[in-house]
Parts: C-alpha cells; sequence; structure tokens
C-alpha cells in the first residue's frame, strides 16, 4: 500500500464480503423453495429471498467497485485521495441504509415497507431488482455522488492514467444509469424499456468498463507487463463493449412492445457482445504469458485469469446460447435466464471482485506483496469450489431451461408452467447441491483470511 | 512485452499488416458486425425479394454513386498521404489527408441529403417496412463510421502537422489509413447490395 487513504478500500471489501454471504445463504433458501414450495413459510417467504438474494448481490459488487476503486484510483493517480473522511462517511451511510432495506424486507410485509417509507409521494417500488424503497435509491444516489466527487478530485488533482480515466468513465455511467430507477412512466412498455437503462446499460455496459479498468490495474501490477501495451488491450475492448453492448440492449425489446426493427438491432448487434469478453480472454492470458515478473501473489493472477475466462463462458457464450430472437421466442424467462444469470454474475462480477480484494488485501493488511503460502492455498482451493459448482449450477438450471422450454413452449402439446416445474425437480435438486458446494467454497474462502497469519510471506521474485 | 501488440516501425516487417496490429483487431471485429449486417439483409431479401426490388427503385442510385466515387477518391489520397511520409514528406502527408477528409465531408453531404429525401420528404422510418428498416440501420451505421473515420484521419493530419511522424516511425498514419481503407471497403460492398443487385 503506498498511499495512506487506500486503507479506506478495506472497510468496503469487509462489508461486500459479508453481504456475498447474506446473497449465497438466501440463495440457497431459495433453491430449496425450489423444490419445497413451503420451505420457511410464511417467514421467509420465496419473493422475500429472492429480492434479499439480488438486492444483496448488487450492493456487495456496488461496495466492492467502490472499494476497488478507493483503493486503486490513488496508486494510479500517485496521490492520497482528496477526502478520506468522506469515504469512511459514505461507507457508513451505504451499509446502514442496506442494513435497514434488508431489513425492511424481511421484517415487514413489501407494501407495509412501500407505505412506511413514503413510496406514494415518489412511486418507484415494485419492479424487479429496483425493489429498493425510494429513500434508499436517495440514499445510493447521495453516496454515489459523494463517491464520484471524491473519486474524481483525486484524479484531477493527481496522474491521469487510461485505467483511472476508463473506471472514471464507468463509475460515472453507472451513476447516471441508474437515474432512471426513478422514472415510472405508467405507459408499461416504457415503464420496461426504460427499466432495461438500468439493468442492461449496467451490466453489458458501464460495468464492463469498470471490470476492465480492475483487471488492467492487476495485470499491470502483478505481471509487470509495459502500462502502453495494457492499455491499447484496454481501448480496443472498451470500443467494443460500447459498439456491441449499448444497442445490443435490443435483445430485451423483442417482445415488450417495441418496434419490429428491434428484432433485428438486438439480434445482430448483441450477437457481437461475446467479442469484448473473448478478447478480454485473449488480452488476461496474453499478458500473463509475457510477464515479466513472477508477483509472490499467485492466488491474486488466478483470480484475473478466472475472471477473463469465466466472464467470457458466462456473459458471452451463455449469453449468445438465446440473445437470437428467433431463439429467445422460445426461451425468454425460463431457466436458462437464470443459468446465463448465474454464470455471468459470477464469473464477471464476482470474480473481478475477488480478484481486486485478492490483490489488495494482503496489501491492506500490513503485508508487502502477498497472504503466507497456506493461507493463498486455501484461497485457490475456494476459487476451484467456488468456481467449479458455479459450473455445475449452470449446467444443472441450462438442462432445467432445455426441458422446460421443450414442454412448456415447443412439444405438440404444451403443458402449463406449474406442470413442468414438477418434471425438472431433479435439475433443481442437483442446482441445491451444487450451491451447497458454493458455500463451503465461500467458508474456505473467508477462512483463507485467518489461516497462516503468522507465517513468512513467499519471497519476491523480480 | 507483447510481439503481438506492440507498434512496431512500418515497413520493417513484410509479414506483418501496416499500422498498429490493435487496429487490426478492431476492424477484424468492425467487418464481423458488418458481415453479419449483410448475411442477415441478404437471408431477408431472400424472403421478401419484391418488397426489396419495389422499394430499391426508392433509392438515389446517383448520390451513391457520387459517394462511392467520393470514398474510392479519398482511399487513393490516403495512399499517397502514407507513400508521402515515406518520402519523409510530413507536408505533403498533411495535404493528402486533408484532401481524404474533405472528401469524406462529400459523403457525408450527399448522404444527407439522401436522408433528408427519405426521412423529411418520403417520411420514410425504420418502422415503415423491413427493406427500409435495413436500409436506414446499414447506411446510418456505415455514415457513423465515416465520421469516425475523419476525426482519425484529422487526429493523424493534426500529428503529422506536428511533425510526428517521419519515414523511420510513421505506424500512426498507417493506423489511420487502415481504417480508413476498411470504411470505404465497406461501401464497396454495401452500395452494390443495398443500392443496386436486383
Amino acid at each position: 500500500m503506498t498511499y495512506k487513504s487506500q486503507s479506506v478500500a478495506k472497510l468496503y471489501f469487509i462489508a461486500a464480503i459479508a453481504l456475498f454471504v447474506a446473497q449465497i445463504l438466501f440463495g440457497l433458501i431459495m433453491g430449496l423453495q425450489y423444490v419445497m414450495g413451503d420451505f420457511l413459510f410464511p417467514a421467509i417467504p420465496f419473493n422475500v429471498a429472492r429480492m434479499v438474494h439480488t438486492n444483496a448481490l448488487i450492493v456487495w459488487l456496488l461496495m466492492a467497485f467502490m472499494g476497488a476503486a478507493y483503493y486503486l484510483v490513488p496508486e494510479e493517480a500517485e496521490t492520497e485521495l482528496f477526502a478520506p473522511w468522506l469515504a469512511t462517511l459514505m461507507f457508513w451511510i451505504f451499509l446502514l441504509a442496506a442494513g435497514a432495506t434488508v431489513a425492511g424486507y424481511l421484517l415487514l410485509s413489501y407494501s407495509d415497507l412501500a407505505d412506511l417509507t413514503m413510496n406514494e409521494m415518489l412511486p418507484t417500488m415494485g419492479r424487479e431488482f429496483l425493489e429498493q424503497p425510494t429513500i434508499t435509491k436517495l440514499g445510493i444516489v447521495v453516496v454515489a455522488l459523494a463517491f464520484l466527487f471524491n473519486i474524481g478530485m483525486t484524479i484531477l488533482k493527481g496522474r491521469k492514467t487510461v485505467v483511472n480515466l476508463v473506471l472514471l468513465l464507468g463509475l460515472t455511467g453507472l451513476a447516471v444509469f441508474f437515474l432512471f430507477s426513478f422514472y415510472n412512466p405508467t405507459n408499461v412498455v416504457l415503464d420496461k424499456f426504460y427499466w432495461w437503462w438500468v439493468v442492461h446499460l449496467w451490466v453489458e455496459g458501464v460495468w464492463e468498463l469498470i471490470l476492465g479498468a480492475i483487471l488492467a490495474f492487476v495485470l499491470i501490477k502483478v505481471t509487470g507487463v509495459d502500462r502502453e501495451v495494457i492499455e491499447k488491450w484496454l481501448y480496443i475492448i472498451i470500443a467494443m463493449t460500447l459498439i456491441t453492448g449499448i444497442i445490443g440492449t435490443g435483445h430485451h425489446y423483442y417482445w415488450i412492445g417495441t418496434p419490429e426493427y428491434w428484432q433485428w438491432w438486438g439480434s445482430i448487434f448483441s450477437a457481437m457482445e461475446p467479442i469484448p469478453f473473448f478478447m478480454m480472454t485473449v488480452f488476461a492470458f496474453n499478458m500473463v504469458n509475457k510477464r515479466r515478473r513472477e508477483h509472490p501473489n499467485k492466488a491474486a493472477t488466478l483470480w484475473a485469469l478466472g475472471t477473463a475466462v469465466m466472464a467470457f463462458l458466462g456473459a458471452g457464450v451463455w449469453g449468445f446460447l438465446h440473445t437470437l430472437s428467433p431463439v429467445n421466442y422460445y426461451t425468454h424467462g425460463t431457466q436458462i435466464t437464470a443459468a446465463h444469470g448465474h454464470m455471468a454474475f459470477y464469473g464477471a462480477y464476482v470474480m473481478i471482485s475477488l480478484t481486486i480484494i485478492s490483490y489488495a488485501m494482503p496489501l491492506l493488511r500490513g503485508r508487502n506483496a502477498a497472504n503466507p503460502a497456506k493461507s493463498q492455498t486455501l484461497e485457490m482451493w475456494s476459487f476451484w469450489l467456488m468456481t467449479i459448482s458455479i459450473v455445475f449450477i449452470t449446467l444443472f438450471l441450462t438442462g432445467a431451461g432445455i426441458l422446460q422450454v421443450y414442454l412448456q413452449r415447443v412439444a405438440e402439446n404444451p403443458q402449463p408452467f406449474m406442470a413442468v416445474q414438477d418434471q425438472i425437480g431433479l435439475f433443481y435438486w442437483l442446482r441445491e447441491i451444487a450451491g451447497l458446494i458454493f458455500l463451503v467454497g465461500l467458508v474456505l474462502y473467508i477462512a483463507s483470511f485467518f489461516v497462516g497469519q503468522d507465517e513468512p510471506e513467499p519471497a519476491v521474485a523480480d | 512485452m507483447t510481439a503481438s501488440t506492440q507498434a512496431i516501425p512500418a515497413g520493417t516487417d513484410p509479414r506483418r499488416p501496416p499500422g498498429d496490429l490493435a487496429i487490426w483487431i478492431f476492424i477484424l471485429a468492425e467487418l464481423g458486425v458488418f458481415a453479419v449486417f449483410f448475411a442477415a439483409y441478404a437471408f431477408t431479401r431472400m424472403n421478401h425479394v419484391e418488397l426489396f426490388n419495389q422499394y430499391q427503385q426508392h433509392l438515389d442510385r446517383r448520390a451513391a454513386l457520387i459517394n462511392t466515387l467520393a470514398l474510392i477518391t479519398s482511399s487513393y489520397f490516403v495512399v499517397r498521404a502514407v507513400a508521402a511520409i515515406r518520402e519523409d514528406n510530413p507536408r505533403h502527408c498533411v495535404n493528402w489527408l486533408l484532401a481524404a477528409v474533405s472528401m469524406g465531408l462529400v459523403f457525408v453531404v450527399v448522404k444527407l441529403g439522401e436522408y433528408h429525401h427519405h426521412f423529411v420528404v418520403e417520411g420514410v422510418n425504420l418502422s415503415t417496412n423491413t427493406f427500409y428498416m435495413f436500409y436506414i440501420s446499414l447506411t446510418f451505421f456505415h455514415f457513423m463510421h465515416v465520421i469516425m473515420g475523419m476525426v482519425i484521419l484529422s487526429a493523424v493530419a493534426v500529428m503529422a502537422k506536428k511533425g510526428k511522424y517521419s519515414a523511420r516511425e510513421h505506424t500512426g498514419v498507417e493506423t489511420g489509413a487502415s481504417y480508413w481503407h476498411m470504411v470505404d471497403l465497406v461501401w464497396l460492398i454495401l452500395f452494390p447490395l443495398v443500392y443496386v443487385m436486383r
């Protein structure tokens, strides 16, 4: 750690991991509810578990992105953070808001939560992933603005690197597109149309810039390859991301009442969305192969390579599977979507968060470069357990999805939704088992922060 | 250091494409998008031959021909710009680049005239019919590339004017030229496909 103010990142990373645990626990609850419908009913109904599962994911990823920015921006800009106290203050506000919101989900009925938070004054609740009470959304805006101000001022007063500028562009986009969560047209087509401006333009647009910037930063650090080379790759990747991803929003506009040309625009542009992810894979392996130093943090390098591969598989390949409109006609809203969602979120955004945490945490905790071998070994075990189990979750959900599409939409005598759900129960059971193994991986991951702390660091070989 | 992405001095290795290798990755990706678009056009036309033939008549082939000539000429100018810098003549290089950009400007003006006719006079939009959907999507996507190419060539011209390039090191000129030729090449497929072939 070169600059003292970078240490604020530690708070964000710890909270991110805690919320990660909550996300997985509620995922397991929901997974069981798929096959045992009344599990934990009425205490935690399915819709509440789902809300906590998805919202906790989003919040912890935001926490990790903010932590990443607070860590890497000062280092790239070669200056202390503009206002470390503001970063700490915003952390507590964000954490309290997130905690209160989850408590609201769990303790109150959703309609009571809406009444309590005076949703009727500015109605924004009730849309998938954006279920947060309006007051929480306003809190997120305040936190995001203060965060951007802090990061922006730091970049302005320091060295301007491509990594920092791409990161700032991504984070600004994140804040700007979130504003569409306040726009609730009564026309249901327009409502969905703009809802995707938050959801799609986040994960298939600006978040990819954040992902690219963090990956580039870690690769510069662990490989020692020239910055210019890495920056050139970053430029090409983000250009392709934006060219394909922005109009690629159209793959959500097939069946919601928008004009027909979206069938073409959506299909053609989103079919190209795997390209930047493929470039990212080539980029990461290329850089590691041409490395000029043997960085002792092997775990961080593993996470970085894992991100590149799994993001391509999850976001690229599994996204392409159902992105063409003639295919999507049959697959939309089935378990195929869930399969893609799980591997894409894990492969792209969870893994990049764990990459930067893996790289930065040892430094934030006062080590020279890396954790002791014992701790890294455990961390790498957790990498493989979590990654392999997400692959299995994805495969089982894909199996469930294919069967669902056939029975419900393709077969000569299509069956109703619930009748089909009964027949794909086996896949849900297998998914739940894979989920439990994921939890074991997560427990080992957390344990890796505590084992072998007294042992010496692996030697730095330049 | 990776050999595959690092800029190499121009003309030193005949096995390598001119310019920065990065632009070729980009060009490949761009051509991929256009290829899918062209294929989609071709397959859709197969099922709607009469509709496509009927509305193709409404297109201004003369304007498109002028634009074809403008782009081919601009590509020639770009070739001259690269030749000039190889002879260590940055002043000529700048002039040829500006000539190429002005040909790009001709393209833009003619195209805007064409759009004015279709959008304002005829009142066509993306939902009018499948042919116009493709016409507008394809030509507009290409139109944006022409503008992008003009920005790139202008940036290269500014750099050349500042004396950043020489006979020994002019990767930037070749990079910009490669991109511009791609824009030209795509039009050379787009023009017969959308305007002429029946």
